[in-house]
C-alpha cells in the first residue's frame, strides 16, 4: 500500500521552510496547507491576487469577492495583501515565490511536466500553470505514480503536450520521494510497505535508488 | 468633466457587432454583471472576448455564449461551462488559450504603451509555436504582443465621477490592467462617489484610463465554490 492523498500532502509539507512564499495548486497540493510543521511560518500566494491566504471562512461568512485560484471562498490573515493579476504573475515570474506545488499527469526524468491537455479530450486551459512552472525556483509535483491502468506516469519522455520543460525538482508520489537530477529520478524515500522492486517496476523513466534510501515515517 | 453615464445600456450602446472586448474578472469574481446583461439585451454578436474565464452556463460570459454572441474567446481557463464546450466542439466558437500570466501581462503592456514583452511562460510547449524566441542571460523567452481591444469593460467596488477606481479583495484580479488597456474603458461600480471622497493614496486605477462610469445595481455575485468551516453546534 502506498501513501494516500493526505500522506502525500503531509510529506510535501516537510519541504516547507520558515519564511517561504508558497503557491499551492488545486487538488492534493491544496492539502499541504493542513500539515505545515510547527514553528514554520509560510505565506501562501494565490495567483488570482492574494498573499497571505487564510483558511476557509466560517459558515455564513463567505464573501464572493474573496476567493482563491480554485475559485473557493477563503479568508485573509493579518498581513495579507491583495494585488492585480499582472503583479501576481510579476512576482511569480521574478522568482519571488520560493516553492510551487502542483499536480501532474506526467513527469519526465529530465523534469519536463505535462498537466494541462489530453489530445482528443475537451481542453480547459492551462490557467496559471505554465507561468508557475516556467518561473518558480523550486517545483514539487504531487501525483499518483501510475495511471488507473497501472502504467507509469514517471516517464523517459512526456507523451502529452508539455506545460513546462526541465522544471520539476522533486516528485512525491504514493510510492515515494524522487529528486529529479541530471541522471534522472533518484528515489530518496519509499512509502511504508512499498518495496524498491515495486518502485522500479512502476517507474518507466531513468531511475536510481539513493544509497541511503529511507522508509518514510508518519 | 463628467464620465458618468446613465447605466449599463447607455454605457454599451455604441459597442458594435464584431468588436473586440476585454471583460474583467476571475471566474465569477469581479465580473461586470450589469454590462454583460446589457450586451445580452442589445444582442450584438461576432464578438471577440478577452477574459480569463468564460463564465458558467447561466452566468457571466456564459449568458453571451447562450445567445451565440461570441465568435472567439481568448482565455486561460474555460473549464466550467458546458455550452462553451458544445460550441467549441461543433466549431461555432473559436478559442485561444494562453497562460494566465501572459494574458495579464499582455493587457498590462497595452495600458503601459508597450507593443510587446518577452515572457518565459510556455517556452518549449505548443504555446511557443509561431512565436519569436529570444535569449536573455542564457534563458529563452517568447515575444508576446500587447492586446488591442476596442472596449474594456470592468467592475470596481468604488469609483468617482472622474473615473478613479478602487477594487475590493480578489475581485481586483484582471480589472485594473484591462481598464488601462481599453481604447474605450467602461467601469461599472458598486458605489459611485463624488471626487474627493476616495483617498488619492488608495486609488488603484487613475481616472485617465476610464471613459465611462456608472453605478451598477442588483449585483448577484455568484460563488462558484462555496467552501466553509462548520461551526460546532
Amino acid at each position: 500500500m502506498g501513501l494516500n492523498k493526505e500522506q502525500i500532502a503531509q510529506r510535501i509539507a516537510r519541504e516547507l521552510r520558515d519564511g517561504f512564499y508558497v503557491n499551492l495548486g488545486i487538488g492534493i497540493p491544496t492539502l499541504v496547507a493542513n500539515y505545515i510543521p510547527q514553528g514554520v511560518n509560510v505565506i501562501l500566494q494565490s495567483e488570482n491576487g492574494l498573499l497571505g491566504m487564510g483558511p476557509f471562512p466560517w459558515e455564513g461568512e463567505e464573501d464572493p469577492d474573496l476567493i482563491n485560484a480554485g475559485k473557493q471562498t477563503i479568508t485573509t490573515l493579518p498581513g495579507s495583501v491583495f494585488f492585480d493579476s499582472a503583479m501576481s504573475f510579476g512576482m511569480i515570474r521574478a522568482g519571488k515565490v520560493d516553492l510551487t506545488v502542483l499536480g501532474a499527469m506526467e513527469v519526465a526524468d529530465n523534469g519536463d511536466i505535462a498537466n494541462w491537455k489530453i489530445p482528443g479530450k475537451m481542453v480547459k486551459g492551462m490557467g496559471g500553470a505554465m507561468d508557475l512552472v516556467a518561473a518558480a525556483k523550486n517545483i514539487i509535483v504531487a501525483m499518483q505514480h501510475t495511471n488507473p491502468k497501472g502504467e507509469s506516469k514517471l516517464l523517459p519522455k512526456c507523451t502529452l503536450p508539455l506545460t513546462g520543460v526541465g522544471c520539476v525538482k522533486k516528485v512525491v508520489s504514493d510510492l515515494g520521494v524522487f529528486d529529479v537530477t541530471p541522471e534522472g529520478f533518484v528515489c530518496i524515500e519509499h512509502a511504508p510497505g512499498v518495496t524498491i522492486e515495486e518502485i522500479k517496476a512502476k517507474t518507466a523513466g531513468r531511475l536510481t535508488i539513493a544509497a541511503d534510501v529511507k522508509e518514510m515515517s508518519f | 468633466m463628467n464620465k458618468v453615464v446613465a447605466g449599463a445600456d447607455a454605457a454599451v450602446q455604441d459597442i458594435p457587432s464584431g468588436a473586440t472586448l476585454m471583460l474583467g474578472g476571475f471566474g465569477l469574481c469581479g465580473i461586470p454583471e450589469n454590462c454583460i446583461a446589457a450586451l445580452v439585451k442589445k444582442g450584438v454578436n461576432n464578438l471577440t472576448c478577452i477574459s480569463n474565464n468564460a463564465g458558467v452556463d447561466d452566468f457571466g460570459i456564459g449568458l453571451m455564449l447562450q445567445q451565440k454572441q461570441v465568435k472567439k474567446m481568448i482565455s486561460s481557463y474555460v473549464g466550467e461551462n458546458a455550452e462553451f464546450e458544445r460550441q467549441l466542439l461543433s466549431g461555432e466558437l473559436e478559442v485561444e488559450l494562453i497562460p494566465q500570466g501572459t494574458l495579464a501581462t499582455r493587457c498590462m503592456a497595452s495600458g503601459y504603451g508597450m507593443p510587446a514583452v518577452f515572457l518565459l511562460a510556455g517556452v518549449g510547449t505548443e504555446v511557443a509555436e509561431g512565436k519569436e524566441v529570444r535569449e536573455f542571460n542564457g534563458k529563452k523567452y517568447l515575444l508576446e504582443h500587447a492586446f488591442d481591444s476596442d472596449f474594456a469593460i470592468v467592475k470596481a467596488w468604488k469609483g468617482d465621477r472622474l473615473g478613479n477606481l478602487v477594487f475590493k479583495d480578489t475581485a481586483r484580479n484582471f480589472n485594473p490592467m484591462m481598464a488601462m488597456a481599453g481604447k474605450i474603458t467602461i467601469a461599472e461600480v458598486e458605489e459611485l462617489v463624488e471626487p474627493g471622497e476616495l483617498d488619492p493614496n488608495y486609488i488603484h486605477v487613475p481616472g485617465i484610463y476610464v471613459h465611462r462610469i456608472f453605478q451598477g445595481s442588483n449585483y448577484e455575485k455568484r460563488i462558484e465554490q462555496r467552501t466553509v468551516r462548520k461551526r460546532n453546534p
